[in-house]
């Protein structure tokens, strides 16, 4: 059991370097949180690596008519493994993996994730499925090849046999899992772990998308897991639940997977809107603007996002076009609003362009350009001649690139003084954002044209008179553009690490409570924890005389009132305010001979 | 905990409309089975929730005006660190791969999980290896 220290002296506890074991085992056997999410990360930002290779050879393959860099299989496989390893093995488990496991009990003043030893076994269900996947390309009959959405009958055994595949789907099974005990954990910690005062509208938004994130997570998953099952079964066992042959239905494939698919994009979307969301607020150096409207936004884009899933599959003739065109079209609305305070969060704000910021306003551009052309692609009538087209892929990658990429990168070096005390180069990161900004529209505005041309996707030649050649070249030139923005960023975090310098505990004056602590955070995250009396606790501890709330402004000549005498007091004495969730010490958990209650495993 | 299972409820029956509304203008099974499963996984626990809410106490991470000590006491248990979790993942993957490459590897991805299982539970009762 963890409970409350009776002195102050019992909160410094030993240094971390006691808590468990150092070196390879401490990365093998941990479950802080912290240990957990940057193990994640590291991990994710590797998949990233990989898939974006797969990318430039793609690319480079479509530079030129006729080319013939790889042969039709080898590109087959190298598309499905971009698209499976960024969707399935970057994208969300970097936000639900790695940020939201770092950031969120940092936010919400806990100690850990509520089940440290579940967060472990997910991360080792998420290592092994994504080594599973990858593995696929050393079986002799090379891996998955039947594109990231694994379409009835191209995913059945006849066409396409083999090992890798049959991996893919075990890949895709574990990782399932991974992600849902992961969701679990977010609900479970966000719902319970909390501290003192911090009330469910007192979470910043990061935490509340990434709770929104995990109910996603646990309607959206399991419908996968049993989707893939099913799919195993027909390629082994001889069921015929999704072949025409034996009295089963195809398209129930594609019901089954784009329930799980469209909430899936907005499980990868909306963690990054709430680093966004924090970014802009901490760099304006002002609150969100329409924090409630924000919060209800998420909601109802969640709620909107599961039930529009057959709007991928338009062209089927199958699926009943008006009620999902509509629901498609009212998912503009909340994503509206989310623009609208984006803008007003930043409006006559003290605005500082750092390293942070400018990816977060990259991202708005990029994403709003994405999201309009979303808008063309729920209208059915420009679905049906734009469907499997190069326009499908330029809007789907500004929307999963501009959040995912220009999000995570924003994230990232947002809380990396958090994750390892150091600053990054602002210098290096702001070249790495130009080449970025500028890479991404030249790889895939072409591509918008490509579309419109009637290039269809997926494809691994295209003939000297269709006239591709020069934007898919100026396209091909972007993708080396991107992949030099990312090189310049990993440089960014090679000089980080050989030149450390100090970042301090809070270097951006940011608002929320992860930047109350260490940086790197102690073990169980909190010696002390600021008076919660708005959603900037430590804004408001930090700035007395312009807290968050106009109420608890110091008037001239008035009294003061309760946030800033709580923060007045506490800044006079900063380990006098000590309480609550901030003060786990660990010693029970650490015990033997406990009473058998304990938890973190159930 | 009331907030908590109002979010839920309200995405539960968001999606009961969407079910009903979507049942009666498609007839489309598939569909209507999911959401109605959506609709259920916000009932339950939110219901839950909320039921809950109306007979305690507001906790102090629900009343906007708590004070710090007012979380003092007992709040879980917080295990630093155990081999289990990366014994069972690498369990559950050799079962994974014995769908792939026959059923030798999930008699040892099961034997394993079994050790594992034991292992955390043994490690509960001692309070975690920390």
């Amino acid at each position: 059991m963890t409970t409350l220290a009776a002195r102050t002296e019992d909160l410094l506890g030993p240094p971390e370097s006691e808590h468990g074991p150092s070196g390879l085992l401490k990365w093998l056997t941990s479950t802080d949180h912290k240990v957990i999410g940057k193990s994640y990360t590291i991990t994710a930002f590797i998949f990233f690596l990989i898939a974006g290779a797969m990318a430039i050879v793609i690319r480079t393959q479509l530079a030129a008519p006729d080319n013939n860099i790889v042969s039709q299989h080898v590109y087959n496989e190298l598309f499905t493994m971009h698209g499976s390893v960024m969707l399935y093995l970057f994208a969300g488990p970097f936000a639900f993996g790695g940020l939201a496991n770092f950031i969120v009990p940092l936010q919400i003043g806990a100690p850990d994730m509520a089940f440290p030893r579940l967060n472990a076994l997910s991360y080792w269900l998420y290592l092994s499925g994504g080594t599973i996947m990858l593995l696929g390309f050393l079986t002799t009959s090379g891996a998955a090849d039947f594109g990231w959405v694994a379409y009835a009958p191209l995913s059945n055994s006849i066409n396409t046999p083999g090992a890798g595949p049959n991996m893919w789907i075990v890949a895709l099974v574990l990782t399932g899992f991974s992600a849902i005990f992961t969701g679990v954990n977010l609900c479970a910690t966000i719902f319970y772990l909390r501290a003192p005062g911090l009330t469910m509208f007192r979470m910043p938004i990061f935490t509340w998308n990434m709770l929104v994130t995990g109910i996603l997570i646990l309607i959206a998953f399991p419908v996968l897991t049993a989707a893939l099952v099913m799919l195993w079964c027909d390629r082994n066992i001889g069921t015929h639940i999704f072949s025409v042959a034996g009295g089963g239905v195809p398209v129930l494939w594609q019901n089954l997977f784009w329930f799980f698919g469209h909430p899936e994009v907005y499980i990868l979307a909306l963690p990054y809107f709430g680093v966004v969301t924090d970014v802009l607020a901490v760099f304006s150096r002002k609150p969100v603007f329409g924090y409630k409207g924000m919060i209800f936004a998420t909601i109802s884009i969640a709620a909107l996002s599961t039930s529009v899933w057959a709007h991928h599959m338009f062209t089927t003739g199958t699926v009943l076009l008006p009620f999902f065109s509509i629901m498609s079209y009212l998912i503009a609305v909340p994503t509206g609003i989310k623009f609208f305070n984006w803008i007003g969060t930043m409006w006559r704000g003290s605005i500082t362009f750092n390293t942070p910021m400018l990816f977060a306003v990259g991202f708005l551009v990029v994403f709003l350009f994405g999201g309009v052309t979303g808008i063309f692609l729920a209208s059915p009538p420009v679905d049906f001649a734009m469907h499997d087209t190069y326009f499908v892929v330029a809007h789907f990658h500004e929307v999963l690139f501009g959040t995912v990429v220009f999000g995570g990168f924003s994230g990232l070096t947002y809380w990396y003084p958090k994750y390892t005390g150091r600053m990054l180069n602002d210098t290096l990161g702001k070249i790495s954002f130009w080449l970025m900004f500028v890479g991404f529209w030249v790889t895939f505005m072409p591509q918008y044209l490509l579309g419109e041309e009637g290039m269809p996707r997926r494809i691994a030649e295209y003939l000297p008179h269709n006239n591709w050649t020069i934007l898919n070249r100026i396209s091909t030139v972007g993708a080396y553009m991107l992949f030099l923005s990312v090189f310049v960023m990993c440089v960014n975090f090679l000089e980080a690490w050989r030149r450390p310098v100090p970042a301090g505990d809070n270097p951006w004056d940011a608002h929320t409570l992860e930047w109350a602590t260490s940086s790197p955070p102690p073990h169980h995250n909190f010696y002390w924890i600021p008076p919660i009396r708005s959603e900037r606790p430590v804004w408001d501890h930090n700035h007395p005389d312009h807290t968050t709330l106009y109420e608890h402004r110091p008037r001239p000549g008035g009294r003061d009132l309760v946030g800033a005498q709580a923060g007045r007091s506490a800044a006079s004495d900063p380990r006098s305010g000590f309480g609550g969730t901030a003060a786990h010490t660990g010693a029970e958990a650490e015990s033997p001979g406990d009473d058998g209650e304990s938890g973190g495993w159930e | 905990m009331k907030a908590e299972g109002m979010v839920l409820l309200a995405i539960g029956c968001f999606f009961g409309v969407v079910a009903l509304v979507y049942w009666f203008w498609s007839n489309e099974t598939s569909g209507t089975a999911m959401l109605t499963g959506a609709f259920l996984l916000g009932l339950l626990p939110g219901g839950y929730y909320y039921w809950w809410s109306r007979r305690m106490k507001p906790r102090p991470e629900d009343d906007p005006h708590a004070e710090r000590a007012e979380g003092a006491g007992v709040v879980g248990a917080f295990p630093s660190s155990s081999i289990w979790p990366f014994v069972l993942g690498i369990a559950a993957a050799s079962v994974g791969l014995s769908l792939v490459f026959g059923f030798w590897s999930a008699i040892v991805g099961f034997v394993v999980a079994g050790g594992a299982v034991l292992g955390v539970i043994r490690e509960s009762r001692r309070g975690g290896i920390v």
